[in-house]
């Protein structure tokens, strides 16, 4: 637990929520990342635009990030660029066939208490263990 | 105007709170995912956190007839489990720990301007593309074998 950051992450955990809660109150959107990403990658009319928003923010909150906390972007581990391009391949179908991502399934569909976002979330958190401890296990930690 | 508004806001604020909790950072991420390595519980206050609150906000948005700047709530609707959940579910999780990036954190963390991280974005929008491309497909095949029988027919 040599890196272990209570606080900060329980901070930025409540930001995340405050996000989530006024897209829900103010515009009544679940703040889900991969749903709204992908309703730009394939628009549907009248639908796209703030999603457009949403992401634009994101990347301006990334902006400011890297300006007065550059430490988020010590990202201490990138697999090697195969690697992580299949990663980013089983992120972006999974996500997809799965209808949700950490944001949508793990935070506002666990905080629903949604049936079906327990059990994604669930078994996204046992694959991700798995695939890790497989990493680090059999690869010797290696990559 | 105003929702589109509180859309980029909404953006920020989350941006800011994968940043400072450590989301953006594989290695605590992958650290988080190590139950049975020197495991990192930090993203279990991440989330706590954001869970407490939109507990909260969603039991709070049910008393209210519509959202303030829209005309109505859209929220899933589905409460089966299907095989394509928990299956779309574990190719996410697969993907999850092997990168150590989720979308969120993936798309903020473009604005490092590390060529990594477009490589991981740029792949996931292809990982999305193949979906909606395989799901029309499948989509066309299955009109195509259900037109000769010519009745109603549902998957």
């Amino acid at each position: 637990m040599h890196n272990f950051t209570p606080f900060a992450s329980l901070l930025g955990g409540v930001l995340i929520g405050l996000s989530a809660s006024a897209l829900l109150l103010l515009d009544g959107k679940i703040a889900g990342i991969s749903g709204i990403l992908a309703g730009v990658l394939k628009p549907v009319k009248d639908d796209w635009v703030w999603r457009a928003c949403f992401l634009a923010g994101l990347f301006a909150g990334g902006l400011l990030l890297g300006k007065f906390l550059p430490g988020a972007f010590d990202f201490g581990l990138i697999r090697p660029l195969p690697l992580l391009a299949l990663a980013g391949l089983a992120v972006g179908f999974g996500t997809r066939l799965g209808s949700g991502c950490t944001s949508g399934h793990g935070v506002c569909g666990v905080s629903r208490l949604s049936p079906r976002s327990l059990a994604a979330t669930a078994t996204f958190i046992f694959t991700g263990a798995l695939t890790v401890y497989l990493l680090n296990h059999l690869a010797g930690g290696s990559l | 105007m105003k929702g589109l508004a509180t859309s980029f806001i909404s953006g920020v604020v989350f941006a800011l709170g994968l940043g400072i909790s450590g989301m953006t950072r594989p290695v605590k991420v992958i650290g988080f995912l190590d139950f049975f390595g020197a495991w990192d519980a930090s993203l279990a206050f991440v989330i706590a956190g954001a869970i407490g609150v939109y507990f909260v906000a969603y039991r709070f948005s049910r008393t209210m007839p519509s959202p303030l700047l829209a005309p109505d709530f859209s929220l899933p609707k589905r409460s089966d489990i299907d095989s394509k959940l928990v299956l779309g579910a574990a190719i996410f999780g697969f993907g999850w720990g092997l990168g150590g990036f989720c979308p969120g954190p993936a798309l903020t963390s473009l604005a490092s301007g590390t060529p990594a991280v477009a490589i991981f974005v740029a792949a996931m929008a292809l990982g999305m593309y193949v979906h909606s491309r395989v799901s029309e497909i499948r989509a066309e095949a299955s009109a195509f074998a259900a037109a000769p029988a010519g009745g109603m027919q549902d998957a």
